[in-house]
């Protein structure tokens, strides 16, 4: 049987949402109320499993007597509240935030950012070819992931989930200020001298495709990943007796990488080195 | 928490450093030899991680002591506090005075912002790199501003050594009568190395900035801090009286000249009477965002959350800012004794002062000054005998300018990178360690005691009506007495100038610093206050008046603005990380275009800037574009 929690009750605050009458449960954030109201606010470093970081700033929205535009990610609901989310001002925000990163990152396999590109009308490329970029190469350190921290955005939520929200490793952080800074483990060593566990919970919640599977780097490389002919798989990971879910990605009869539902109730897509990366001996038939 | 430790391991020198902070390891757990009771059961847990906040002074003893964080010395460290080794690499690579990297035990920081940039900085740093090279034993460093800006170019030499007790302690033991170099602590001497030693060079030439770097136990003493007030010794001034005739070490002098009357009279009113009497008198917090202070006290007084703290904000990085420094060193007691009256008022037993890593002088006085209002009972257990309780913790800044953001500040204190939070929640209700807390600048904390001592009406009288009081300005740059003046809220910028003995050849005045803006000369009108900056469409900041000469190129000007908040952006937040970049190589790409050739990228830079202060978390990325967007519109740079 399955037991879903529901909570304390929660009281409605009603405020206004572009001019429409909202009603939003007590303590959701401006974003829940816009998700729910079915607007399309963009969003990076907003994770469905983590705590906002609003590091992004690309789901800004203007709210009314705010002297600067607050993010819709984290900034909680408040009765009587004026928000508007396409405004001049917000959608200005956005489109340059946009061009920001898309000028000195590596976009290529961030979902839904050619969308908001073209939907800003954003430019990445009117600062000119010797605007500075991350320039970082992969690093391929291991067996089991590949970091490239060329298509880094620093959303945090690797950290977070390695960190207290999650896994507890705490194998990773941000290191440097500024534009120099990078996600890295201490002493910038490989991740094999690192406290990694290789919970692949970092990967999971990875918005850019900058973390990914060894097996989905080298498919990347080699030209032969294909979404259109990948099938997905949920199922229960066989290894212990927790019960995780497993979503199994598979292309042309192989297991090509491992996520699993953002939604489970007790791993909220989190798994352990097992689930996540001992799935070859599925397709070992020697 | 599942720690892992590489397999490095400490010098000695280090661990002794670390040891000397923390007190020897008490179990393997900890780091020492492993003992069979240590096989029995695990220390750790939440006491121990309940020491995070030990982090930043636990960096600075490795620091100090071998100028670099080693490996060894960086998993030490965590070991003690059980802080996980990315985490504390990702604190220690976050701080400008931090190297991670192999280093000479001698720094010379040569200040390069715009004070020193327009004195000869750049001539300066040159001479000094060309030197000073690979075999000297010293680093040239380029710094953002020292707060030495009265005494441009400046120049700070930092030489890491064994020290009797932390840092600084030396110029104490030497000071001020005996003279600088005059005994070294501790057993340096006897083990043939030097003990760790700083010294200001300001105005330096590269002769003196070389020697200095050199041999900083023979660098000429500080000259004093009453220097850089050109009023002094004058009583009548409110903030500025006792700067130069007070003794700064003395207590009982402090007390002479009518230092603890506010305490007394704070005890008289109660905490309530104290913070209506902060709420009368207008005081606006004079850090440069001017939140009425006592709507701050009041809403932290009122939280029924415990226990609450006190932080003052000393962490004075504001290009062009140095009147902090200057009451820090000229008149330590006023601000123990301001700090004591605030945490009266606002029901904090605890306070940290968040100190500028770059003052040493401040940070030998106000650790004197302390040690001595401490042992005389006038601060710790039952102060005045009036049952209250109240003691101060020194928290040193290792270099950046954004932990001078209130939240970034709680951030660096409690030992994680100084990035700002996301308000609200504000500090009032969740500040240092989650709990409420007051923070308030070292300048608006010294007002609250004339205004105890002269009453908030008559302090109200002071000024004009909605800025009431008096207002420390640093004024620096092409003036004949540049320095720290007090002068009634009200005074025009042309007074203050003119008293200041400007220059010919007037060609701008940045107001308020880098994050502040440009005014031209025919503005000298504008009201000092912060109503008639704010209708002049401009700002007073924390106070900074800096005037241009037409010698000084304005592009130059503005690329360091540019380079200066590039440098100390956090990195959090993409606006600010990405679009100090942007601006940076915008404003390099017409340094030396005008007109229409400057017109896309100022359009440009218009449209970044504005992203920047819409969407940026904190008050660095929003005000970036200020100076900058002021210069164009203003003075008409680049047309």
């Amino acid at each position: 049987m399955t037991v879903t929690p529901l909570g304390i009750p929660r009281r409605l605050l009603e405020f206004t949402l572009d001019g429409e009458p909202v009603r939003a449960p007590e303590g959701s954030t401006i974003l829940d109320a816009c998700r729910a109201a079915g607007k399309d606010v963009p969003t990076l470093c907003e994770g469905d499993t983590l705590t906002p970081k609003n590091a992004c700033r690309v789901c800004v929205v203007e709210v009314e007597g705010a002297r600067t535009l607050v993010p819709a990610c984290s900034r909680k609901a408040e009765a009587g509240m004026e928000v508007r989310t396409g405004t001049e001002r917000a959608r200005h925000s956005r489109k340059v935030v946009l061009e920001l990163l898309a000028s000195s990152v590596d976009l290529s396999t961030t979902p839904r950012v050619a969308e908001w590109l073209k939907e800003y009308e954003a430019k990445p490329d009117r600062f000119g070819p010797d605007a500075a970029r991350l320039n970082e190469e992969p690093r391929v350190d291991n067996d089991l992931y590949v970091r490239d921290y060329g298509k880094c955005i620093l959303c945090y939520k690797c950290v977070d989930a390695c960190g207290d929200q999650w896994q507890n490793t705490f194998a990773i952080s941000v290191a440097g200020r500024g534009f120099d800074a990078r996600i890295a483990v201490e002493h910038d060593a490989p991740l094999t001298d690192s406290a990694c566990v290789y919970c692949g919970n970092c990967i999971e919640v990875c918005p850019t495709g900058a973390l990914s599977f060894k097996s989905e780097f080298d498919m990347r490389e080699a030209g032969t990943w294909d979404e259109s002919r990948q099938t997905r798989t949920t199922t229960v990971c066989a290894y212990c007796g927790v019960g995780c879910n497993l979503t199994l990605h598979v292309q042309d009869n192989e297991i090509v990488k491992v996520t699993s539902p953002h939604d489970n109730p007790v791993t909220h897509g989190n798994l352990c080195i097992k689930g996540r990366f001992g799935y070859q001996h599925v397709q070992n038939r020697d | 928490m599942d720690l892992r430790f590489g397999d490095s391991k400490p010098t000695d020198e280090e661990r002794a450093a670390v040891d000397a902070l923390l007190g020897p390891p008490e179990s393997s757990w900890e780091g020492a030899d492993r003992s069979d009771a240590d096989l029995r059961w695990a220390r750790g847990g939440r006491a121990a991680r309940d020491r995070r906040d030990l982090l930043l002074p636990g960096l600075h003893a490795l620091n100090d002591r071998v100028g670099w964080i080693s490996e060894g010395g960086l998993d030490y460290l965590c070991r003690r506090l059980t802080v996980p080794p990315s985490e504390a690499y990702g604190v220690a690579t976050f701080y400008a005075m931090f190297s991670v990297r192999p280093r000479p035990a001698t720094v010379l920081h040569v200040c390069t912002d715009l004070a020193c940039a327009a004195a000869g900085a750049p001539k300066l740093c040159e001479a000094a790199e060309a030197r000073l090279g690979p075999g000297s034993g010293v680093k040239v460093e380029r710094a953002p501003c020292l707060g030495l800006c009265e005494r441009a170019p400046a120049a700070l030499v930092i030489r890491a050594g064994e020290s009797a007790r932390p840092a600084f302690e030396d110029e104490v033991r030497s000071g001020p009568k005996g003279g600088p170099g005059a005994q070294l602590p501790g057993n340096g001497i006897e083990k043939g190395r030097r003990g760790r030693r700083t010294a200001v060079c300001a105005p330096a030439t590269p002769d003196t900035a070389v020697q200095a770097a050199t041999t900083p136990e023979n660098a000429p003493e500080e000259p004093a801090a009453a220097l850089a007030v050109p009023q002094a010794p004058d009583p009548r001034l409110l903030l500025l009286g006792r700067v130069g005739t007070v003794d700064p070490a003395g207590l009982d002098d402090y007390r002479a000249h009518g230092g603890y009357t506010a305490l007394r009279r704070a005890f008289a009113l109660g905490p309530a009477g104290v913070i209506r009497e902060v709420t009368d008198s207008g005081l606006l917090g004079r850090g440069g965002a001017a939140f009425p202070t006592g709507r701050k006290w009041q809403a932290t007084a009122s939280q029924p959350d415990h226990p609450h703290y006190l932080v003052c904000n000393a962490d004075e990085s504001e290009p062009g800012t140095f009147k902090d420094r200057v009451l820090m060193e000229g008149d330590p007691y006023a601000l123990v004794e301001a700090m004591t009256v605030a945490a009266y008022a606002t029901g904090a037993r605890h306070g940290y002062l968040y100190l500028r890593g770059e003052y040493p002088r401040a940070l030998v006085r106000m650790e004197h000054a302390i040690t001595q209002a401490r042992a005389r009972g006038l601060l710790g257990d039952d102060i005045l005998g009036q049952g209250f309780s109240f003691d101060v913790e020194i928290r040193r800044g290792a270099g950046a300018y954004i932990c001078g953001e209130e939240t970034a500040l709680f951030n660096s204190i409690e030992g994680f990178r100084g990035e700002p939070r996301s308000k609200p929640p504000f500090p009032v209700e969740k500040g240092l360690f989650g709990k409420p807390t007051v923070a308030n600048n070292v300048e608006t904390l010294v007002n609250v005691l004339p205004i105890l001592t002269l009453g908030a009406q008559a302090y109200a009288a002071i000024g004009t009506g909605a800025s009431t009081g008096p207002k420390l300005f640093c004024v620096s740059g092409s003036v004949a007495r540049p320095g720290i003046y007090e002068l009634p809220f009200g005074a025009t910028l042309g007074e203050l100038l003119t008293l200041a003995g400007v220059r010919d050849g007037l060609r701008a005045v940045l107001l308020g610093g880098a994050a502040g803006g440009f005014v031209r000369p025919d503005e000298l009108d504008i009201p000092l206050t912060f109503e008639g900056t704010r209708e002049a469409g401009t700002t007073l900041g924390s106070g900074v008046v800096m005037a241009f000469d037409d010698t000084v190129p304005l592009p130059r000007l503005l690329l360091r603005i540019a380079e200066f908040f590039r440098d100390e952006s956090c990195g959090q937040c993409v606006p600010c990380r990405v679009g100090t970049v942007r601006q940076e190589e915008a404003l390099h790409r017409i340094a030396a275009r005008t007109g229409a050739d400057a017109a896309a990228d100022i359009t440009l830079l218009r449209e970044v800037g504005r992203a920047m202060r819409d969407a940026s978390i904190c008050g660095l990325g929003q005000t970036a574009w200020n100076a900058v967007e002021s210069a164009i519109d203003r003075l008409g740079a680049y047309e």
